[in-house]
């Protein structure tokens, strides 16, 4: 039952990818994106992360895809006039042999039997937010520190980049 | 007991007024300020070099080294920045920081009002900074920068009014024969380092040189070979033939500098530098017969030259040429401490000149830059009379002309006839460089009394407007000369030879630096001679006598006269006027070889090999750049596959591995 | 039994597919969303591996790629807008400046 569940998000994960990549209209492939995010977010609920589940569907699908819709209706673009696609070729060959690489790194690696201290009934039992803000604001809080100084010099240059006048 | 460790401040005062000036000077711009900045240094060091010279006169060991800092220490060599005092030194230092400080006041003065002021004093001060270091340093690499230091600083100087070409011209042609001496000198300092190094001493000390020279074989090739080319240094130092060319040029910079740098100590480098190593000197008895001779030869020469010449500052130039031939003769016939002797009074007298010509020039700038007229100032033909005008300056002229003529009881009179005494009774010297000194005297004598007639006697020549206003220089500029004068007048009485009944203190003096030399080597006057003291002595008064005598018949009394000499020997004063051809001569010799060699390897190695070089390895670039411009096309989408291409080949690195 | 190879693979395949999105498009906007893809399918593997391995640092790293994905948008959105002000365009084929 939750192999098959998971079979048929994958299929519907793989599709929507396709779409982004393959859409003619860049709001076909934006709205295609947010439904891959959403699948995602459901892959981390399986994976008992639920915090991140609902990062996911606000950070990417609220936030981001606002702004990147935001921009396409801010530019108007409808179909593309003509051909979509540069150096198909060149980009199959390069997609595929990533594909490859990849794969085959998977098959010939043996997944580790090590088993950390966070299991599922851990999770369960503590609550997944709980034990991820502690591990936040205990084990990794200068990154975290950094990471708000990541953002505000994003938005400064935002700003002064979107400016019309510099 | 005796503590000389002060003795870096000689050198340090005025390196910090070169500093202050050289630095500041643009934003101080007080002439004022500036003039007192550099004026204090050097009159500070002047004050430190007098205790030291008295201290060193109370003391019974004259040798003094102090170590300042090691400059580098490689295998067994060590070099260090390190201060030499001995009597020889002390009293360059003497002669260097006191004639120093009076043309330093002088310059305030003469300067004034002058564009770049702050310049000349920053200069001045780093000259006598050099200066000092040449003749401090133990070693011979401290005197090496100490010797470019004042070659630089000559340049400088003699290119100050840079805005003209001729003063341009002049620095470099100083420039440019100086380096020919220093490259001599430079042959010669490795020459001696590499020989002693063979017998296993490598050394720059001068003491260690000296104390190590008799391993050397005297008379021998090396010697010989290295005491030349230190000679080719200081000939273009002290402008000997070949090398005299630029020092008449170099009149071009401020009168005061000639005075300092061109008269009294700067062109007296190379003498010190042969009294410095007199024992290496005394070991080639060849170099010494060469120097003796150039010194003979410059000394008349020079003099020949000095006869025909109009500017007043040109005849006192070569009139020093002439004089530094004199104590090249003394040194080339083993006569180290009359040589020196004469540096001294020479350095007195020969700055009076030049600072008493310089307060004629000035005056007669004033008066015609009063009067609108643009007349040159430094032409003795439109002076005369000038006695009454200018009575200091006249009298303190007057006396020191005395002196370089060799009148009696004067300074010059000692040290020249000391000098020819031992040219004609030296075991290396020779009557006949005895007589050509003494046609030199007589010549000396009559082109100083035609320089005074014609300035000072006589009706006054100057164009009517400008006459009233020639007048009297301010006290800044008489002082000096007052104090140069009294000094030319009994600067000689230290050195009263034995036969005329004095000590010959000076001689004593500097006994410690030459006396082993000589003895070892032999050099004394011969004995068999001593009767001919009195008469060559009056040999040399009479015609001295004889030159002031023909300059009076000529200038004074028949006026006329000289006209009528030049229209009978219309060569012969054609060649002297035009200083025997000697610039052209180089000129064609020299310059346009080297131009002409210059253009050769333009057109024929230059443009064809260098260039082609060049260019050949641009095409190459060109042609492999045409190809490899197509991966560098601009589209983001080629920089992405080039980049995911780059990371797969990584990564599978690694997965293969 | 879904193994954690299951979640590299359905990774790999999105990553690919990114890729392949990245490398070909000429839509500046359509390039920016294949990023946005390839970033998540990393996230994935990332939490699998976490899930897998019980470690939450996985899961910490994959906030982090959110905050920089963040921070990404605002700058290229930006970017795109003053671009195509200046180009009437985002084709990226039109942009070809970057050699000398």
């Amino acid at each position: 039952m939750q192999v098959l569940f998971f079979y048929l998000v994958a299929l519907v994960t793989v599709i929507s990818g396709v779409i982004v990549v393959a859409a003619k209209s860049p709001v076909n492939s934006a709205l295609a994106l947010v439904n891959t995010f959403f699948c995602l977010a459901v892959f981390y609920v399986m994976l008992s992360a639920p915090f991140m589940a609902a990062i996911q569907i606000m950070v990417y699908a609220g936030a981001i895809m606002v702004l990147i819709l935001f921009v396409i209706m801010l530019l108007n673009m409808g179909v593309e006039p003509f051909k979509k696609f540069t150096h198909v070729t060149w980009g199959v060959v390069a997609g595929s042999l990533v594909l490859m690489l990849t794969l085959f790194f998977i098959s010939r690696g043996q997944p580790t039997k090590v088993v950390g201290a966070i299991t599922r009934d851990v999770i369960l039992k503590e609550g997944h937010t709980e034990l991820i803000g502690k591990s936040l604001f205990v084990n990794f809080l200068l990154p975290f520190e950094i990471t708000s100084i990541l953002l505000l010099v994003a938005i400064i240059g935002a700003v002064i980049l979107a400016k019309k006048e510099v | 007991m005796h503590d000389y460790s002060l003795i870096w401040l000689i050198p340090f005062f005025p390196l910090v007024g070169f500093i202050v000036n050289g630095l500041l000077g643009k934003k101080i711009g007080n002439e004022k300020v500036i003039g007192a900045i550099g004026t204090l240094a050097i009159a500070a060091s002047f004050v430190v070099s007098c205790k030291m010279f008295f201290q060193l006169l109370g003391d019974v060991e004259k040798t003094h080294e102090v170590i300042l800092f090691s400059w580098m220490s490689v295998g067994q060599l060590q070099i260090d920045w390190g201060f030499l005092l001995d009597p020889l030194s002390a009293l360059m230092i003497m002669v260097v920081t006191g004639v120093g400080s009076l043309i330093h006041l002088y310059s305030n003065g003469y300067m004034h009002g002058e564009e770049g002021f702050y310049r000349y004093f920053a200069y001045l001060n780093l000259f006598c900074f050099s200066m000092l270091m040449l003749v401090l340093g133990n070693n011979a690499l401290v005197m090496f920068v100490g010797w470019e230091g004042v070659g630089l600083c000559s340049y400088l100087l003699i290119g100050y009014y840079f805005e003209k070409k001729s003063a341009g011209d002049a620095a470099k042609k100083a420039f440019v024969v100086n380096r020919v001496g220093d490259f001599g000198f430079l042959i010669g300092l490795f020459t001696l380092f590499w020989a002693l190094g063979e017998h296993g001493v490598w050394t720059f000390q001068f003491t260690k040189i000296a104390e190590n020279a008799h391993l050397l074989p005297a008379g021998g090739v090396v010697v010989t070979v290295a005491t030349l080319c230190f000679f080719l240094g200081a000939t273009g130092k002290s402008a000997q033939i070949p090398l005299y060319t630029w020092l008449p040029d170099a009149m071009e910079g401020p009168t005061p500098v000639s005075a300092l740098i061109h008269a009294a100590t700067m062109v007296t480098a190379g003498v010190y530098m042969i009294g410095r190593m007199n024992g290496l000197f005394s070991m080639a008895p060849d170099t010494m017969m060469v120097i003796a001779i150039v010194g003979a030869a410059t000394a008349i020469f020079a003099a020949s030259i000095g006869l025909a010449q109009n500017d007043i500052k040109r005849v006192l130039a070569y009139s020093t040429v002439s004089q530094l031939g004199y104590m090249f003769l003394a040194m080339g016939v083993g006569a180290f401490s009359a040589g020196i002797f004469h540096l001294m009074t020479h350095a007195f007298f020969k700055a009076c000149l030049f600072l008493g010509s310089g307060s004629v020039i000035h005056a007669m700038h004033h008066a015609y830059h009063k009067a609108h007229l643009h007349d040159d100032p430094q032409d003795m033909r439109n002076m005369g009379g000038l006695a009454k005008k200018m009575p200091i300056t006249f009298i303190t002229f007057f006396i020191s002309t005395l002196a370089i003529s060799g009148i009696p009881g004067l300074s010059g009179f000692f040290s020249k006839d000391e000098i020819l005494w031992w040219a004609f009774s030296s075991t290396r010297g020779g009557w006949i460089l005895w007589l050509i000194g003494f046609i030199a005297a007589g010549m000396t004598a009559f082109y100083m009394f035609r320089l005074v007639f014609m300035t000072f006697f006589g009706k006054q020549k100057t164009d009517a407007r400008a006459k009233d206003h020639v007048h009297e220089s301010p006290l800044v500029i008489t002082i000096p000369l007052m104090v140069l004068g009294l000094l030319a007048l009994v600067g000689g009485w230290v050195g009263i030879p034995a036969a005329l009944g004095g000590a010959n203190r000076f001689e004593h003096f500097l006994a410690p630096v030459f006396e082993h030399a000589q003895e070892t080597y032999g050099i004394h006057s011969q004995h068999s001679l001593h009767a001919f003291e009195f008469p060559l002595m009056g040999c040399s008064i009479g015609i001295a006598l004889v030159g002031i005598f023909l300059a009076w018949i000529m200038y004074v009394k028949n006026p006329e006269l000289p006209g009528r000499l030049v229209a009978r020997f219309r060569w012969l004063h054609t060649a002297i006027f035009n200083k025997w051809f000697v610039d052209e001569l180089y000129d064609g010799l020299f310059v346009n070889a080297t131009k002409r060699l210059g253009r050769y390897f333009w057109k024929g190695f230059d443009v064809p090999v260098i260039d082609g070089i060049v260019n050949g390895v641009g095409w190459l670039v060109q042609g492999s750049s045409r190809v490899l411009r197509f991966i560098q096309n601009g589209q983001i989408h080629s920089y992405a596959m080039t980049m995911v291409l780059g990371m797969v080949v990584i990564v599978a690195v690694y997965v293969f591995k | 039994m879904i193994t954690v190879n299951h979640y590299l693979v359905l990774s790999a395949i999105l990553f690919a597919l990114g890729t392949f999105g990245v490398l070909t498009r000429r839509n500046a906007i359509v390039i920016f969303m294949c990023i946005e893809l390839m970033l998540n399918a990393v996230n994935l593997s990332f939490i699998a591996l976490s899930h897998h391995l019980g470690n939450l640092d996985g899961q910490i790293f994959v906030f982090f790629v959110m905050t920089v994905a963040a921070a990404e948008a605002a700058v290229g959105l930006a970017l795109m807008i003053t671009f195509f002000r200046n180009r009437e365009s985002i084709e990226v084929d039109d942009i070809s400046m970057l050699k000398w």
